[in-house]
């Protein structure tokens, strides 16, 4: 039988909810899993809500449409829930993960998560902001999924984050997303 | 062994375009398209390719000068999308008739009014009757395969025609999938030299392009050796196809097909939704009903006798375009395939869907009720899907 | 007369029987493989107009000369010699332009009956 496990990522345009999409892609792959990562664009400008998909399965994925039922879902931004519904089309033992500062409790209270939901929560913007210096709570992010979900472990995402930033960034720069995303490992509550 | 890696359809296209090594490519950017040119741009100012690139003013500068390239004798590429490809509009027809052998990707998107940069095949339809070899991918991998394979069968010989290699907008332009990039040296040996027939460049042999017809019957004698010239691409796609398919351990169907040796019902849908069918497809085998798939994955020329041989034992076909022909009594495709069927003697009903309009997601749900739709007698409209709501 | 264009000959490529040709006898994107052809064709009998040369008038400023869309000014050392007749159309542009008046127009017939009278 397949695994095939689809995360609904909703975040504003230019927290690199996609690169992160991509990023918990790639990092499965190193694990021989097949993966899809798409963003589904609304109106092209910086704040403007956006949803973005990560399909992983250890078979070819053949489905090329919008994820309706997530298996995980990850709030880059806790302003979203005011004008989105994020849990919709979620299982009973689904996973949501946000970035806020709020505690599981308030952010299960705060979307009606049942209590057969696991609901985790994290500061990855305060994270981001201390290591990072910039407002991109998308390493951290992936952080807290390796650590909440357990579809890979936290070596794994730096291994990646390694290969994919290796040629870009500097150092410092490799350093500090490396640091962000141990510490939301470290740092995230359920 | 080329190793696997994950990228965008876009990606893809601009790498297999790379790898081709065009002499001259001239594009205009457009969303969804613009990684293409984004992305080929950068290997120019890489020093990765030494393609003359031409950053023009608009589409319709776009292909002008790669037929002007054309003509001169070089291998030419571009990439387009949606009104960019509209604006293109009386140039495609020039390609083809003056037989510019240009690659030109096209990521599929709708047409305004109203304004959407989302993905379907409004504007890809729109120039099907041009006179170009036409590709549709279902993945970015198909994408890659298909524009490699698409340099080969325009400077086909038999063939000198232009050829329009689509992918769909977003769906494939932009989602990462697992691919495979095959080395410079096969593509290179793969896709060989261009020899042009009459390069303008060649000042020894001056000849006259782009000439005048009027009145007796050249004009009528020239259109009959374009459309020979598009039936002749069948024969080399096939063969060129097969080749790559060799070379790559990848399929290359003309037409793909799934499940159509004893489906009472079949699915004609083009591009990538053929995911979402076949995958509601295995659920519905699963439960013992004898559905089938059937994806052209070339739209032009048509390959009429290939779908109606998957068809040819079903009760009832449907197709799922993803445009519409205003005013016709069928879609697209649809009306192609209805054609296809009754030219060949195969009786199944058709019914008509349209679906995915301007980047609307055509869910499983929506496949389901086609199948069951298929189950019980067929609709004789053409069925918008999706509006609800 | 319209004089019989001949393209036979030509290096390479044959254009008798062009007629009746067969599609594979076409060249590849209806190319002209001869090209420069244009210069024998015969389109002065487009004209409905003439334009007449007055040499005495004339100062030679190859206004005409420049102006003329068909080439037909014909000049040689510098100096006006005449009028292309077989390929001026008569459009009058260079009596427009002339400011010597030098050019006038007459209508075709007139010169023509002109022309008769003086064989």
């Amino acid at each position: 039988m397949s695994q095939l496990t689809e995360i609904r990522w909703h975040a504003r345009a230019g927290q690199g909810a996609v690169t992160a999409a991509k990023l918990v892609a790639d990092t499965a792959m190193l694990q021989g899993n097949y993966i899809q990562a798409m963003p589904e664009y609304g109106p092209e400008r910086t704040g403007a809500p956006l949803k973005a998909y990560t399909r992983i399965s250890s078979d070819p994925i053949e489905v090329h449409n919008n994820i309706l039922n997530p298996d995980i879902v990850i709030v880059l931004d806790d302003t979203l829930l005011d004008s989105t519904d994020v849990t919709e089309g979620m299982p009973e033992d689904g996973i949501i993960i946000f970035n806020t500062t709020m505690t599981p409790e308030e952010a299960r209270a705060a979307v009606n998560a049942p209590a057969s939901m696991k609901v985790a929560t994290v500061d990855a913007t305060g994270i981001a902001l201390a290591t990072i210096k910039k407002d991109m709570p998308n390493t951290p992010i992936v952080g807290a999924l390796a650590k909440v979900a357990g579809l890979f472990p936290i070596d794994l995402v730096k291994e990646r984050l390694i290969l994919t930033f290796g040629k870009k960034f500097s150092q410092e720069m490799i350093d500090a997303n490396l640091e962000s995303a141990d510490r939301a490992y470290q740092e995230v509550h359920e | 062994m080329a190793e696997k890696f994950s990228a965008t359809g876009n990606q893809m296209v601009a790498e297999a375009i790379r790898q081709a090594k065009p002499d001259v490519m001239a594009a205009y950017p457009i969303t969804p398209q613009t990684t293409i040119v984004e992305t080929y741009d950068k290997f120019v100012a890489d020093g990765r390719v030494h393609t003359e690139y031409v950053p023009v003013e608009s589409e319709h500068s776009a292909l002008s000068a790669c037929i002007g390239a054309s003509a001169a004798g070089a291998r030419v590429a571009t990439a387009t999308s949606s009104q960019g490809l509209a604006y293109m509009w009386e140039e495609l027809h020039i390609a083809a008739g003056m037989r510019c052998p240009i690659v030109m990707a096209n990521a599929n998107r709708a047409l305004s009014s109203p304004i959407n940069i989302h993905g379907d095949h409004s504007d890809i339809m729109a120039a099907r009757d041009c006179g170009w070899v036409m590709f549709f991918a279902e993945t970015a991998q198909e994408a890659y395969d298909n524009t490699v394979v698409s340099f080969r069968v325009a400077e086909d010989p038999n063939v000198l025609l232009p050829v329009l290699t689509t992918l769909d907008g977003f769906v494939t332009t932009h989602a990462m999938d697992v691919c495979v990039l095959e080395e410079d040296e096969t593509v290179e040996k793969f896709v060989g030299d261009y020899k042009p027939l009459y390069p303008l460049l060649d000042t020894d042999n001056p000849v006259g392009q782009g000439m005048f017809a009027t009145l007796g019957p050249d004009y009528m004698k020239q259109k009959l050796i374009e459309r020979r010239a598009l039936d002749n691409a069948m024969e080399a796609i096939e063969k060129h196809g097969k080749e790559w398919e060799k070379i790559t351990g990848r399929p290359f169907d003309i037409v793909d097909t799934w499940g159509c040796e004893d489906a009472d019902y079949i699915v004609v849908c083009l591009g990538s939704n053929a995911g979402n069918v076949r995958f509601e497809a295995r659920k519905l085998r699963e439960e013992g009903k004898k559905v089938g798939v059937v994806r052209p994955r070339v739209f032009r020329p048509f390959p009429a006798k290939q779908v109606a041989e998957a068809c040819k034992n079903a009760k009832a076909v449907a197709v799922i375009d993803r445009s519409d022909s205003f005013g016709s009594p069928s879609a697209p495709l649809a009306l192609e395939v209805r054609s296809a069927l009754v030219r060949n003697g195969v009786t199944a009903p058709v019914s008509d869907y349209v679906a995915g309009l301007g980047g609307a997601d055509i869910t499983l749900e929506q496949i389901k009720q086609v199948f069951t739709d298929l189950e019980n007698g067929g609709t004789d409209q053409i069925t918008y899907m999706g509006i609800e709501g | 007369m319209a004089e019989q264009i001949s393209y036979s000959g030509t290096a390479g490529f044959d254009y008798d029987g062009y007629d009746n040709w067969d599609l594979s006898d076409f060249p590849t994107g209806y190319v002209c493989p001869k090209p420069g052809t244009s210069v024998k064709c015969f389109t002065g009998g487009w004209r409905s107009m003439r334009p007449i040369w007055d040499a005495e008038a004339c100062t030679n400023c190859m206004l005409c000369w420049v102006y003329c869309p068909d080439s037909s000014i014909e000049v040689k050392d510098g100096e006006m010699t005449g009028i292309d007749l077989y390929h001026c159309k008569g459009c009058g542009v260079c009596v427009q332009e002339c400011k010597f008046d030098a050019l006038k127009l007459i209508s075709e017939a007139e010169a023509l009956a002109e022309e008769k009278e003086g064989e």
